[in-house]
């Protein structure tokens, strides 16, 4: 498959690989901020294959696992409203909320539906006249311009039956909140790819400026990924710390600025809570006044008991990079991708679903 | 938030566009890319085109690629 | 007095009368006639000399007729590939209806053809069966029970215990068609591939590398939960361990393609029509080469092989060059964004 295989090549790969040890003189701490990346470094092995002195730390890029159980439980809450039907990305089905998951809902009766796109959705709201298609937006920068372009798209049909119950975040706030807490001692930050598709470069070039980290903008095949830390480890061993883009074939410094403006006309920015992290201003996306119509939050009275998390569960310190899923007592005793606790367990890319399906041997 | 897979463009009609990947075909949305041309490939995501791949930037990282995988099998 | 033909299954059909009669003569005789079924026997009369493999399985699936299929051809395919895991060439199968008060005749014709041509291509013969008919929201339409009879050839020993150390892994051929192809059709996806589900009577195939090579050491087929379920019960019941060539596994461009958009690993996708053979590594090339010369077979590989490391676990080379564990599938494959 072009523009994929090309990147997949193992001699080139492993090339990569010795030049990376050959660079490498001293003990580095790098974030791989988005859980695409977690997943591809352990899919690949690529963990396995860096020099010991790089040390692979995994960030809160998770969308799933970042929305808090409150959120999850308004979900649930949604799908046991009557006539509504819950539409929704795969991911977020058997998340776990304060009682209960979108599936366990749906076994119970709601109609909750899986779909791969908010085009999708429209259609279930275009077939059902009669019922309330709510549909749950989550993801990052690199899907809200989606689900915002099915927000102007049911305005322009006259749809009076399609709601977002927003639930987006953004990148760039809760980056620089993680590293203004000075809680982990980084050097490098590989930066998500596809959210810089939509942004472009510009918005994370904060972390080289401001707090003096080498940053590297990087694809999601394993290639691009060593290619970025590549880059990285070159800048540390040089004392430089600027953003580089690794990933020219798909993200410009401007960004996709049809996307970023049809996100906008749609969405403002609001405070929003991280699980794990808190409250971030700024760093979430609720519907604008003018779409208030299709917001769900304004159009259904969702009552909630008290939110609560599970003990033991420290999803929280493993989002922000500060524990690792083996230092979780939890981990592969009670909590596995079966059974999930937390949302790092469920979510595809959650850090301890990355490392419990994918983890070599000896990282088990 | 990653999930995002280059297909190639094999028709265009208004906001919408056929894709293929490998062989796999669907129909995605161009509100986000509306430049987007037959022949282009583009980033598919949850059914929507959300960035156009440069082609002679995809040529230059792979010759990237390989010189600094050959600065190797030349240090041996 | 004419009685007036209806165009559903009436409880009457299944009471024993007239009416049961005529749904037989009129409706599945036409279609399952041979010898042994023609003297309508309560039971069927079989000669069969050696080691006898017998196995029933029942099918509900819904809706009944699927893209590649419908629940016919599955009711004798999963039970002819069930015989030939054990290397057991199917001859007889039984046929159990149960049908809801109200299916449409034309639809248990269309069924019981399928069950016909399936059975033909298989070289199996339908000898008894039994056909009830229940109220009306008692079963989903349609449920089929089969039962089959084969027999297992001299030589042949075939346990998902024998896999041993050095062993070679082959698969027949490319792995998540079938689930693919189900899954493309499914509403909210959406998607055109140019792949049918790979559902098939493999009793032909088995029996042709059993020829080859009748020690066979292990045979099955990776249906639910895929090639790493299939592996990783493999591995546990033979408490080897298994590792297996990332870049060697045979998948199609269009799987691939659909998997990379949805966020799917292959190797947990359902197939029909493949199986994992495990045998000596000195009839590995004589195995693949006899499965290249059969339709279900000419994309066969060794994927891998057996050793004593990580016993009962199963891990994958990947192209880099590094290894990983690669675990049984839990929940079920969803689509995902991240």
């Amino acid at each position: 498959m072009k523009y994929i295989d090309e990147y997949r090549d193992t001699d080139l790969g492993k090339g990569l690989i010795k030049r990376i040890a050959d660079l490498s003189k001293r003990p580095v701490k790098l974030m791989e901020f988005c859980g695409g990346h977690t997943v591809s470094i352990l899919k690949h092995g690529i963990r396995q294959l860096l020099p010991p002195g790089i040390e692979m730390l995994s960030g809160p890029g998770c969308p799933v696992c970042v929305t808090p159980v409150a959120d999850i439980d308004k979900a649930v809450a949604l799908a046991r409203e009557p006539e509504t039907v819950i539409a929704t990305f795969g991911d977020m089905i058997r998340v776990p909320g304060s009682n209960s998951t979108l599936q366990k809902a749906k076994a119970e009766g709601s109609d909750v539906r899986v779909v791969y796109s908010t085009q999708d959705a429209l259609e279930i709201a275009r077939l059902n006249p009669l019922k309330k298609i709510i549909f749950i937006g989550v993801g990052f920068e690199t899907t809200a311009p989606t689900v915002a372009a099915s927000v102007v798209q049911a305005s322009k049909e006259g749809l009076t039956n399609y709601y977002i119950l927003s639930l987006h975040k953004l990148c760039p706030p809760v980056m620089k909140a993680l590293l203004l807490s000075h809680e982990i001692r980084l050097d490098g930050i590989i930066c998500p790819g596809h959210v810089c598709a939509i942004t472009g470069a510009r918005p994370f070039e904060f972390i080289g400026r401001e707090y003096d980290i080498a940053a590297a903008i990087s694809g999601f095949e394993p290639l691009d990924i060593l290619l970025s830390v590549e880059m990285l480890i070159k800048q540390i061993e040089n004392g430089r710390h600027a953003l580089e883009n690794a990933y020219t074939r798909v993200v410009r410094d401007e960004g996709n600025i049809q996307a970023i403006r049809i996100m906008y006309e749609v969405f403002e920015t609001s405070a929003s809570c991280w699980r794990g992290i808190g409250m971030v201003s700024e760093s979430g996306l609720r519907l604008r006044d003018r779409y208030s119509a299709f917001d769900a939050e304004k159009a259904f009275e969702i009552k909630q008991a008290e939110a609560r998390e599970t003990p033991g569960c420290i999803c929280g310190d493993i989002l922000r990079g500060v524990k690792k899923p083996h230092d979780c007592r939890l981990f592969r005793d009670v909590c596995d991708p079966q059974h999930p606790v937390g949302p790092c367990m469920v979510s595809a890319e959650g850090t301890c679903s990355a490392y419990y399906l994918y983890g070599g041997e000896d990282e088990r | 938030m990653c999930l995002a897979i280059p297909a190639l463009v094999k028709s265009v009609d208004g906001a919408k566009a056929q894709v293929e990947v490998g062989g796999a075909v669907r129909s995605v949305s161009l509100m986000l890319t509306p430049e987007v041309k037959a022949g282009d490939y583009v980033l598919l995501h949850t059914g929507y085109a959300i960035s156009v791949i440069d082609k002679d930037e995809a040529l230059k990282t792979l010759a990237m690629l390989q010189e600094l995988a050959d600065i190797e099998s030349g240090q041996v | 007095m004419e009685e007036k033909m209806s165009d559903k299954v009436l409880l009457a059909h299944g009471s024993g009368g007239r009416l049961s009669h005529d749904l037989m003569e009129r409706h599945i005789m036409p279609y399952l006639k041979n010898p042994i079924l023609n003297k309508l026997d309560d039971s069927a009369v079989l000669e069969l000399k050696g080691r006898i493999a017998f196995t029933t399985d029942s099918y509900v699936i819904k809706p009944v007729f699927f893209p590649g299929g419908d629940i016919g051809r599955l009711a004798v395919c999963g039970t002819i590939n069930d015989l030939a895991t054990s290397g057991a060439s199917a001859k007889y199968l039984s046929l159990g209806l149960i049908i809801e008060e109200g299916f449409p005749i034309t639809d248990l014709e269309r069924i019981i053809a399928s069950v016909s041509s399936t059975a033909k291509e298989a070289g199996v013969l339908v000898v008894t069966g039994d056909t009830k008919v229940v109220d009306h929201g008692s079963c989903d339409g349609i449920f089929i029970n089969t039962s089959g009879i084969g027999v297992i050839p001299e030589g042949v020993n075939i346990s998902g215990s024998r896999a041993s150390e050095g062993d070679r892994i082959i698969i027949t051929g490319t792995i998540g068609d079938h689930g693919i192809a189900v899954m493309a059709q499914r509403e909210g996806l959406k998607f055109s591939v140019p792949v049918e589900s790979d559902r098939a009577p493999l009793n032909g195939m088995v029996s042709e590398i059993l020829k080859v090579s009748p020690d066979i050491h292990c045979l099955r087929d990776p249906t639910r939960g895929g090639l790493a379920g299939t592996l990783n019960e493999l591995a546990a019941q033979s408490d080897v361990g298994i590792m297996i060539e990332e870049g060697s596994i045979p998948v199609k461009d269009a799987v691939r393609g659909m998997c990379e958009i949805l966020g799917f690993d292959p190797m947990y996708i359902a197939n029909e029509g493949k199986m994992v053979v495990i045998a000596a590594p000195e009839d590995a090339a004589g195995i693949v080469a006899a499965l290249h010369g059969n339709r279900h077979g000419r994309d066969a590989a060794v994927i891998g092989e057996v050793g004593s490391r990580h016993k009962g676990r199963v891990v994958l080379k990947t192209g880099l060059g590094a290894s990983r564990i690669v675990d049984m599938l839990t929940g079920d494959l969803l689509p995902r964004i991240c």
